[in-house]
């Protein structure tokens, strides 16, 4: 059966719903073990027992937080030799990928990012061009890396768990020497709202907001959905940069993607045309985001966005 | 300072774009200048122009790996302000993936001699990976230094500032290094009038596998490591319903995600 490496990052007290599809996604395609970095919390210990993960390996080194994404390339990869691994999953965050850009040279693996599924030969599965097309890809090395794309598995816990053994790695002495190091970190202030990338409904404000995005907030609160914007939206100042979707902000695909004042420009569309329902709202009868949209509603943001929330709240009573 | 900008010639993403190509590579035909590396650019002719541009000795060097057509990236950014181009072009590239891309162009930066900075896009417009710069860097051997919305170098040091979900991050790292940037760092300038005359005196060296020493094998179609096995064109999306608001269109709405069950 083929070996299965799962990266988990930092997980905290409990693992996110995305670490949670990675060891589901690994379990149905062989025995899986996971490289952690970071403290391992009694929750997470637990999770990992219950979603059948053979092994859990640890670094020999507490620092790996203080460079750019160097060093944790390097841990991987010794983690992924200890563990016989043919398959090396990690999420598809930024970060998610560029590990295992590094990793995969390490390893002589080839790299699949952005995939939505995984045959059991290791094939992944994954769109290009804006979500214009579907393919198919796969690695012709002995090892594979593949960054999954959150909400495409549904995490289903072990049929049997698992007592996980513990093991830890050596990181690679001298893997720090070259890497860039963070020398300050600022949190951000959470927001409350479900995160966007996994996110069941989003409601993306535009241009058309005018610089108010209170109407968005409040539907979005409504259906208990994240906040996204457009590029326009963003550079305004109207909303933090990291609510923008699109080609260079976040991809979405979630249930529900409502649009709101935004004219829907092919890099707008990069990030969230492969979103189950689209609904659109815009004044301008030939915006182009009504070529995608399942509902479309041409009118004011002001007047329609707050009559439905009104009415949302209505009758959820 | 010398400065290498990597720049990709990508199919343009305002026309239908296609996976036609052999072993599903693009389209080439409608093809610009990502415009995701023009902040490459931008945020390299600032840094040179901050130590006296190319009068003072500093340089910026437009390196693009393709076929004949790339050579079209490579003219843009020179008329943009690069004060060289290179070429990097061999039939037997054809069809490279990320990490045989890196390989060549790591090859080709090598070759350049000493380097104090590579800066690239945050991702090609049509590949969108992001898999290149990390590559690279980790190929040269080089601090990694990627999505940089601000970038600051100091003798031989360099401090960005990067956006994380939950963080944002300042980073600091040595020269030489891999930069990628995003499209927050700065506002690409226009080619004017006297660039895209100067541009015509400016050289543009065409370089082949041979020339930067590297086996054919290791790059295209047989070098890569992983092989697209399929491609299929999504439907497009098709319009729905498509109503004009007569005072209850919230109220339409809200029917609308209660018969798709979605409140
Ligand atoms: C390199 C690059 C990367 C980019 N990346 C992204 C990206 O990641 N994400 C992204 O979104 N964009 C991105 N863009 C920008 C993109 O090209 C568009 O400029 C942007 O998406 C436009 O945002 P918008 O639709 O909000 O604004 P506009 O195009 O100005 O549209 C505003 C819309 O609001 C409507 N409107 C105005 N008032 C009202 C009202 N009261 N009620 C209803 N409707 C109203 C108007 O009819 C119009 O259709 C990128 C561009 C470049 C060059
Ligand atoms: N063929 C190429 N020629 C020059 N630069 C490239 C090439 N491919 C990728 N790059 C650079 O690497 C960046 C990221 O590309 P990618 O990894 O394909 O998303 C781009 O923005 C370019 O700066």
């Amino acid at each position: 059966m083929a070996k299965v490496l799962v990266f988990i990052d930092n997980p905290g007290a409990s693992l996110k719903k995305s670490s949670l599809e990675l060891l589901t996604l690994a379990r149905s395609l062989g025995e899986s073990a996971v490289a952690l970095n970071g403290e391992l919390s009694d929750g997470v210990a637990a999770a990992f027992g219950e979603y059948g993960v053979g092994t859990v390996i640890r670094p020999s080194t507490d620092d790996l937080d203080d460079f750019l994404v160097a060093p944790k390339a390097a841990y991987l990869a010794a983690a992924a030799e200890a563990a016989g691994a043919g398959i090396v999953l990690l999420d598809n965050s930024p970060e998610g990928k560029e590990i295992a850009a590094r990793l995969g040279i390490r390893l002589n693996a080839g790299v699949i990012t952005d995939v939505v599924a995984v045959d059991a030969d290791g094939t992944g599965h994954k769109s290009v061009l804006a979500g214009s097309y579907n393919t198919a890809c796969k690695a012709t090395t002995p090892v594979s890396v593949l960054t999954l794309k959150a909400n495409n598995v549904t995490p289903e816990p072990a049929a049997a768990p698992t007592t996980p053994e513990a093991a830890t790695v050596e990181v690679p002495a001298g893997s720090s020497t070259a890497a860039a190091r963070i020398t300050a970190r600022e949190q951000k202030v959470a927001t409350g709202r479900p995160d966007l990338t996994d996110a069941r409904i989003v409601v993306a404000g535009g241009r058309g907001m005018d610089g108010d995005f209170g109407p968005v907030e409040e539907l979005a609160d409504a259906l208990g959905a994240a906040v996204g914007a457009s590029r326009a939206a963003t550079d305004a100042g109207w909303i933090s940069h990291d609510a923008q979707v699109g080609q260079t902000g976040k991809t979405v695909s979630p249930q529900l993607y409502i649009s709101a004042g935004i004219s829907g420009a092919i890099q707008q569309k990069a990030g969230m045309q492969t979103s189950k329902v689209i609904v659109a709202i815009n004044k301008d009868a030939e915006s182009p985001v009504f070529e995608i949209a399942d509902f479309g509603i041409v009118g004011d943001v002001f007047d329609v966005l707050p009559q439905a929330a009104a009415e949302i709240k209505k009758r959820k009573g | 300072m010398k400065i290498v900008v990597l720049v990709k010639h990508v199919p343009d993403a305002q026309f239908d774009r296609h996976l036609n190509g052999e072993g599903f590579t693009t389209d080439r035909d409608e093809s610009i200048l990502s415009e995701l590396d023009e902040y490459a650019l931008e945020a390299a002719l600032q840094l040179a122009e901050a130590r006296g541009g190319s009068k003072a000795g500093n340089q910026v060097i437009a390196l693009s790996m393709g076929p004949a057509g790339a050579v079209n990236a490579i003219k843009k950014s020179l008329q943009i302000g690069a004060t060289e181009g290179v070429h990097l072009t061999d039939d037997a590239l054809a069809g490279s993936d990320a990490a045989a891309t890196s390989l060549a162009l790591a090859a080709a930066v090598r070759h350049l001699g000493d380097v104090d900075l590579v800066i690239t896009g945050m991702a090609s417009t049509d590949g969108e990976t992001s898999l290149v710069p990390a590559q690279l860097a980790e190929r040269l051997g080089l601090p990694q230094v990627t999505f940089a919305s601000s970038l600051e170098v100091d003798g031989g040091r360099l401090t960005a500032r990067r956006d994380a979900d939950t963080s944002s991050e300042t980073v600091e790292a040595t020269l030489p290094a891999v930069v990628s940037v995003t499209d927050q760092i700065n506002e690409p300038r226009y080619p004017n009038f006297k660039g895209i005359i100067a541009a015509k005196r400016k050289s543009i060296t065409t370089l082949s596998l041979a020339d930067i020493g590297v086996d054919p094998a290791q790059v295209g179609f047989s070098g890569s490591w992983t092989t697209v096995t399929n491609a299929e064109q999504r439907p497009p999306r098709t319009a729905g319903t498509i109503i004009t608001d007569e005072g209850d269109a919230g109220i339409k709405l809200v029917d609308f995600l209660a018969a798709q069950k979605l409140l």
